[in-house]
């Protein structure tokens, strides 16, 4: 079976996000990127997949501007097989990267789908759920334990309530907690093989896809700051204050 | 405009972020239909029949459909999607795991997460775990969005007339089988919708010291939540998460202990009205954000807590 895992460059989570000040978004010149989380755990469960004799070959896809291969690269050096990457405006919307996923699947023909459960940098949450939707696939989203079971896959989800487990037969597209599992880190030697590992370019307009913005951002500005408070001397102080000043309890 | 929201529920009761929804949809045209999918549900309908603004309450009650699988229903919802122009659920792992399929299906963009509305088609959301607002305008002739609960309140459970309507749908099942749900049963409100929260993060330094912060919640009514570090140490559940990956929170009083407030977990609380936080490194970025700081160790804070408490004659519930 063929995997196939997709990953976005993201703004490092560390980051320090800067708001820029004609209100046309946030700051990426010069600063650190990184593989989105969640993808990292979704490259590490193909690889343990792999590993298990579970799956032949671990295919990698971003969507996105040039740097993205980069991203591929270190999924490539984790231990992925090959690397597919798709030429597109950074603003492509969930939608628009779904099509372009969809896309790849017809011609790739991978059983399982791993995705990230959300992207930290645009929050969405939607694009496995699309992607999903698309091919009409069964999803499994915000998994945090996924058990292949010949043509079978169990999935433990993350939910409000609690925890949650379904099993469906493959195919189906699972989405990625960040407690699935701990990502591995590239050795030296796997990070120079990855170099020689091949990367397919292709584009969404060779592909024919039209992933022209639903949404126009009208202006991306900072939150209300919160203004530093007190510190108290003892327990017996905060308790008055909550009681007689902020009224609380 | 005419606007379907798709209730969250349980088969016996109505959601509270179902009600923030339809607060959040009235603020786009008050002709607003609900969607209730579910298996023995008559409470929820009849919650949904009296609750303000709605006029239909579209039903589909079915054994098949007594667990929420993403599939089934949004089949159901593209199928009845004709006559509206917004589509609306709550941004709760229900209507994560759902909505999205809906636009995909309708091909439209989904607007995530919504904390504002600014027009029909003009929203503002949450990036970058909150770091930034973005206001964005949808060229989409039908809007699927969902609601941040916590940044709407709920309407009023009283005085409405709804009219129930019995859908007939023929939909594929999908081969989905449901397995289970371990669900943390506990007394204490709802962690979305407390109006006390106390958390407690990898300070604690393991789930038995952890309990020490039910004394505290039992006696401010409170709900408990985590960082992300204490649930994947494994002192509580999942459930319990705040933050960016996790739940938001906006009660009156947010009680931060043994949580250093990185910024993926100030994403899930720094809208709380009230912040505390005991710490005892002076350093700790949650200080930035708190409106009463303890630098103490924990370990003598809470006990003191809990008699400082003890020591008042009324305590808000
Ligand atoms: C550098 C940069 C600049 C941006 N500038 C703008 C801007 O100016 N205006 C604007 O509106 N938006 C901008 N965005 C946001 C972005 O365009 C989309 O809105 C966002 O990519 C889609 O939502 P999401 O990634 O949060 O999706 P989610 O649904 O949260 O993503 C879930 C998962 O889908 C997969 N996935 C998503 N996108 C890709 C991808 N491209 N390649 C491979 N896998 C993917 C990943 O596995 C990810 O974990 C920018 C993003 C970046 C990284
Ligand atoms: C993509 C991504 C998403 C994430 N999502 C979330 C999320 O949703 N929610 C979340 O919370 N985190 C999230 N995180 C993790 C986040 O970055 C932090 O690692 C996490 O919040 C740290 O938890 P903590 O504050 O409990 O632990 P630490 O950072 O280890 O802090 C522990 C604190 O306890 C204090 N302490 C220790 N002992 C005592 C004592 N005896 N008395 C008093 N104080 C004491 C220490 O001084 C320290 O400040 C995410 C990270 C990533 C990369």
């Amino acid at each position: 079976m063929k995997i196939l895992v997709t990953v976005k460059r993201v703004i490092d989570y560390n980051v320090q996000i800067r708001v820029k000040s004609d209100q046309s978004g946030v700051e990426t010149d010069n600063v650190k990127m990184s593989m989105n989380p969640p993808d990292e755990n979704a490259v590490e469960e193909a690889l343990r997949i792999k590993e298990a004799g579970k799956a032949d070959e671990i295919i990698i896809l971003s969507i996105g501007e040039e740097k993205s291969q980069e991203t591929i690269r270190t999924a490539l050096a984790m231990g992925a097989d090959r690397g597919i990457y798709v030429k597109a405006s950074n603003d492509t919307e969930p939608l628009g990267v779904a099509k372009i996923i969809e896309k790849i699947v017809d011609k790739e023909k991978p059983q399982l789908i791993l995705m990230g459960k959300q992207a930290i940098d645009d929050d969405s949450n939607q694009t496995g759920q699309m992607v999903s939707a698309k091919l009409n696939w069964t999803q499994a989203t915000f998994a945090s334990k996924i058990e292949i079971d010949g043509d079978n896959i169990k999935v433990t989800r993350e939910i409000d309530e609690g925890l949650e487990t379904i099993k469906m037969p493959l195919p189906i597209v699972a989405t990625c907690d960040l407690r699935l599992n701990e990502p591995r880190y590239a050795s030296l030697p796997n990070i120079m093989k990855a170099k020689k590992k091949p990367i397919e370019s292709l584009s969404a307009e060779e592909l024919g896809i039209d992933i022209t913005p639903r949404l126009k951002q009208l202006k991306v500005i900072e939150p209300p700051k919160r203004s530093k408070g007190i510190m108290v001397a003892d327990v017996a102080e905060l308790v008055q204050k909550l009681k007689n000043e902020a009224k609380v309890i | 405009m005419k606007i379907l929201v798709i209730a969250e529920h349980n088969n016996e009761n109505v959601k509270a972020s179902t009600f923030s929804t339809i607060n959040a949809a009235s603020q786009i045209d008050q002709n607003i239909d609900v969607l209730v999918v579910g298996s023995d549900c008559n409470n929820v309908t009849s919650e949904l029949s009296n609750t303000q603004y709605i006029k239909k309450i579209l039903l589909i009650d079915d054994t098949k459909f007594q667990n929420p699988i993403a599939e089934n229903i949004s089949k159901i919802i593209t199928s009845c999607a004709e006559e509206y122009t917004h589509i609306l659920a709550p941004a709760s792992t229900f209507g994560k795991n759902i909505m999205p399929r809906v636009a995909a299906i309708l091909d439209v963009a989904q607007i995530s997460d919504i904390i504002k509305i600014e027009g029909k088609d003009t929203f503002v959301r949450p990036i970058y775990a909150g770091n930034a607002l973005a206001t964005v305008q949808s060229q989409d002739s039908k809007k699927v969005i969902t609601v941040r609960p916590t940044s709407f309140d709920a309407v009023s459970k009283e005085g409405g007339n709804g009219e129930i309507q019995k859908l007939d749908l023929d939909i594929d099942i999908s081969n989905v089988e449901f397995m289970g749900r371990e669900e943390t049963k506990s007394d204490r409100p709802e962690l979305g919708s407390a109006r006390v929260v106390i958390s407690g993060g990898r300070g604690l330094g393991s789930a038995e010291n952890f309990s020490l912060l039910n004394k505290i919640a039992d006696k401010l009514n409170a709900a408990i939540g985590a960082s992300r570090a204490a649930v994947d140490a494994g002192y509580i559940s999942n459930d319990s998460q705040v933050g960016q990956t996790g739940k938001v929170v906006v009660p009156d009083l947010y009680i931060a202990v043994g949580i250093s407030g990185a910024i993926q977990h100030l994403a899930g609380m720094k809208e709380s009205k009230i912040i505390v936080a005991i710490n005892k490194d002076e350093e700790a970025p949650i200080f930035n954000v708190a409106d009463y700081g303890l630098c103490a160790d924990l370990f003598e804070a809470i006990p003191q807590l809990s008699s400082e408490l003890d020591k008042l004659n009324t305590i808000q519930k």
